[in-house]
């Protein structure tokens, strides 16, 4: 069992050697050869990670850390470079590498048309995605978390720029680089605070059973706790893309599909998920922060979902229904649901890495077409993507017994008991979910194509290198959800929450909870899940037969297709006046101001040189005069100043 | 005598050294002002160990001279110079026909 434990830490070199390998060899290797690397890199830190997991879920495991150097020792601040594995991170680590080998897979096909470098320079970021995220949910803490944190970022910056050529591209990747560090600031500045506060940022010294920091902490909403939950807030609002800075992820959707399956729905932005969940018995003291997280996560959950309604870019649909179910997770969190929220990481993993890749599937049929307005009836043509495609719309709308369903009723049940007005917001949110999601599925591979006439003859079912992830997702969509029965319909059905119950049962034992009677839970879920089925026959109905239309949308239809102007709104608010305060700075104080100083210092240099250079006239009887002008001038001195 | 007269005399040598110094042209002159002001330091010197050894010379005899040995140091020194100097104004002489420092501004520019 201890062998185990003492090979993590190939869980996430691994990748790193695959990052350094196709990184550095990409002129010299060959397609396949940078395929078996990248891949196979992963595929070996899966079965770590499985075996991690089996070991972990043995009787009387206690939660490892293994601490390999010190990393910064500095008087009373001491950080390890440590890894940590215990019940939520192998969880984690098992999401991270199955998926992302699955993805790894897939991109070996998808990606086949790029030229030899440019492949391998793929391989080689997304190795290196996996090696930060596995560093962020295996660190120990804070601060490794917070390196692999911003090794994700860095990451995801250059894979939604890898397409360097294009401008727009490249904007979209600054935009995504900078959302983020405004909160990885808020992230950094949690992590100060906290090293002042307690003198530690180790999970185990914070949060451990026994003699934890925080478990000592009996005051409710103390304010240093508050700030600091906030503040690692607004990291988690950076990373997994809530408002108000969620706008890059949309715009992330430059990348290629599978990095944005992998990276902008499936694990990258479920950070932010993963840290709040790993801190939770913080959270769970500071209920003010709680009810922000709630209302944030829900309000986004929300707001992302209509926005959904009307976008026309297949992908663009994907990426605010992404925005959209992390709202729900950090719903989740905010209501206490911590278990739900994970589980609902988990599902929305399956379905969401399956719908990217099925778009991804679909964008390679149609020769990079992505408008939906322009396709329709690919059903008869690709039958593996559109089943699969279909498995993850079921999913994600939340019908039965598909695994969002029984994340999202979690997730609903838990705000439910915390406040039914949440439940209510959040159910309109799930019904809107419904309906995109199956305007997606019929716009796309129902009614008639309307694309042009070459495209349909280009139409093909992708290789089996694309289709067989998609099986493997669609599978695990389909019984992701058995792991976290909920108990009103089978006792003991939660395995998720009994394997997770060592991380959240600190918090569990503080948070009232107020159980919901079963018959409760069965009217809400039955509710639930007809009005799902309502809406999503009516969207069946409704895009059907989608026909192009000419009109132009009016009224509240063109604000949700413009995403309600919130681009436009920043845009006004913050990126011109800064604009304008940049222009102001550089004409006026750096230009008169700054620059004028440093140019009159050397003007005056040079004239007052050109003054003195006149002393120097050869005539040794005025050097003999300076000399004894000099020497009375400090006899005087001498005499005068004592 | 009391030792102020020594000191307004030495002064007065030593102005009219620098002043001559300041205002000849003639190397010769400059060089002889120059003589004239290190040896109304001498006298100075002189008239100090004069005035604040006295009193111990009885006690100390060694101690007495020493400001007077200090002169001839300068003397020696002094006598070294000027045959370099004057060794120097002769070169000049033989290279310009000239003995005016004016025309030692070569170096300028």
């Amino acid at each position: 069992m201890t062998n185990t434990f003492d090979l993590i830490y190939l869980i996430p070199l691994l990748p790193l050697i695959g990052f350094l390998i196709n990184g550095l060899a990409r002129n010299v290797l060959s397609k396949s050869l940078v395929s078996i690397i990248g891949s196979g890199a992963i595929l070996i830190s899966f079965v770590l990670s499985v075996l991690v997991f089996f070991n972990v879920r043995q009787e009387g495991f206690v939660p490892q850390v293994i601490s390999y150097f010190d990393f910064i020792n500095v008087g009373k601040i001491k950080v390890d470079f440590a890894f940590q594995i215990d019940q939520l991170s192998s969880l984690f680590l098992l999401i991270i590498t199955g998926v992302g080998f699955l993805i790894h897979v897939y991109s070996t096909s998808y990606m086949k048309e790029e030229t030899v470098p440019h492949f391998a320079r793929y391989f080689s970021y997304l190795n290196l995605f996996v090696f930060s995220m596995l560093l962020l949910v295996m660190g120990a803490n804070y601060v490794i978390m917070f390196i692999g944190w911003e090794g994700v970022g860095l990451c995801s910056y250059l894979l939604i720029g890898y397409w360097f050529k294009n401008t727009a591209y490249n904007n979209a990747a600054k935009k995504a680089f900078i959302m983020n560090r405004i909160g990885d600031l808020g992230f950094l500045l949690g992590i100060f605070w906290m090293i002042n506060a307690f003198g530690s940022v180790s999970f185990h010294e914070l949060f451990n059973h026994q003699n934890g920091i925080i478990n000592s902490i009996s005051a409710i909403n103390s304010p240093t706790l508050v700030g600091i939950t906030i503040l690692l807030f607004v990291g988690a609002i950076g990373k997994s893309a809530q408002i108000p800075l969620y706008t890059w992820l949309p715009d992330a959707m430059a990348g290629p599909t599978p990095v944005s399956a992998l990276i902008h729905a499936a694990t990258m932005v479920t950070a932010g998920i993963y840290m709040i969940a790993r801190s939770n018995l913080m959270y769970t003291l500071a209920p003010t922060t709680m009810m922000v997280v709630a209302i944030i996560g829900l309000t986004t959950a929300i707001f992302a979902a209509t926005i959904a309604l009307k976008q026309n870019d297949i992908k663009k649909v994907l990426a605010y229904s992404t925005v959209s179910q992390l709202g729900y997770m950090f719903l989740g969190l905010g209501v206490g649901a911590y278990t739900g929220a994970v589980f609902h990481v988990m599902t929305h993993a399956f379905f969401k890495a399956l719908l990217f890749l099925g778009a991804g599937s679909v964008i390679h049929a149609m020769g990079g077409e992505q408008d939906i307005r322009k396709m329709g009836g690919l059903s008869k043509h690709m039958k593996i993507t559109y089943i699969t495609f279909f498995i993850g719309c079921i999913a994600i709308a939340g019908i039965p017994p598909f695994s969002g369903f029984f994340s999202k009723d979690e997730i609903l049940a838990g705000a439910f008991a915390e406040n039914p007005v949440l439940y209510a917001v959040g159910l309109g949110g799930a019904l809107l979910t419904a309906f995109y999601m199956f305007r997606l599925l019929a716009m796309t591979f129902m009614g008639k194509f309307r694309g042009m006439e070459e495209q349909l003859h280009h139409v093909h079912e992708s290789p089996s290198a694309i289709t067989i992830p998609l099986i493997i997702l669609a599978f695990l969509s389909i019984v992701g959800g058995l792991f976290g029965i909920p108990e009103f319909l089978m006792s003991g059905g939660h395995r998720l929450a009994e394997f997770l119950d060592p991380v959240f049962s600190n918090s569990n034992a503080i948070l009232a909870k107020h159980t919901i009677p079963h018959q409760t839970e069965w009217l809400l879920t039955g509710v639930s899940i007809i009005l799902i089925l309502i809406v999503s026959f009516w969207a069946w109905k409704k895009y059907k037969n989608y026909q192009t239309e000419t009109t132009e949308e009016t009224g509240f239809a063109k604000v949700l297709q413009n995403k309600w102007y919130v681009d436009e709104l920043y845009d006004a608010i913050i990126v011109r006046p800064l604009r304008s305060l940049s222009v102001f700075l550089n004409n006026v104080i750096e230009r008169s101001g700054i620059d004028a100083l440093v140019n009159s210092v050397g003007r005056g240099v040079n004239f007052g040189s050109r003054q003195i250079r006149l002393l120097q006239n050869g005539q040794v009887g005025a050097y003999i005069l300076m000399m004894v002008i000099g020497t009375i001038v400090l006899f005087i001195i001498q005499i005068f100043v004592k | 005598m009391e030792i102020k007269w020594y000191i307004f005399l030495s002064a007065a040598l030593f102005c009219i050294g620098i002043i001559g110094a300041l205002t000849r042209r003639n190397a010769i002159i400059v060089f002889m002002c120059i003589e004239l002001m290190l040896n109304s330091v001498n006298l100075l010197l002189v008239a100090f160990s004069k005035m604040h050894m006295s009193g111990i010379a009885a006690k100390a005899p060694a101690l007495a001279t020493d400001a007077q040995l200090f002169v001839f140091f300068i003397m020696v020194v002094a006598a070294a110079e000027v045959s370099v100097g004057l060794a120097i104004i002769v070169m000049m002489y033989r290279n310009t026909h000239s003995v005016d420092i004016n025309f030692l501004n070569r170096l300028k520019n």
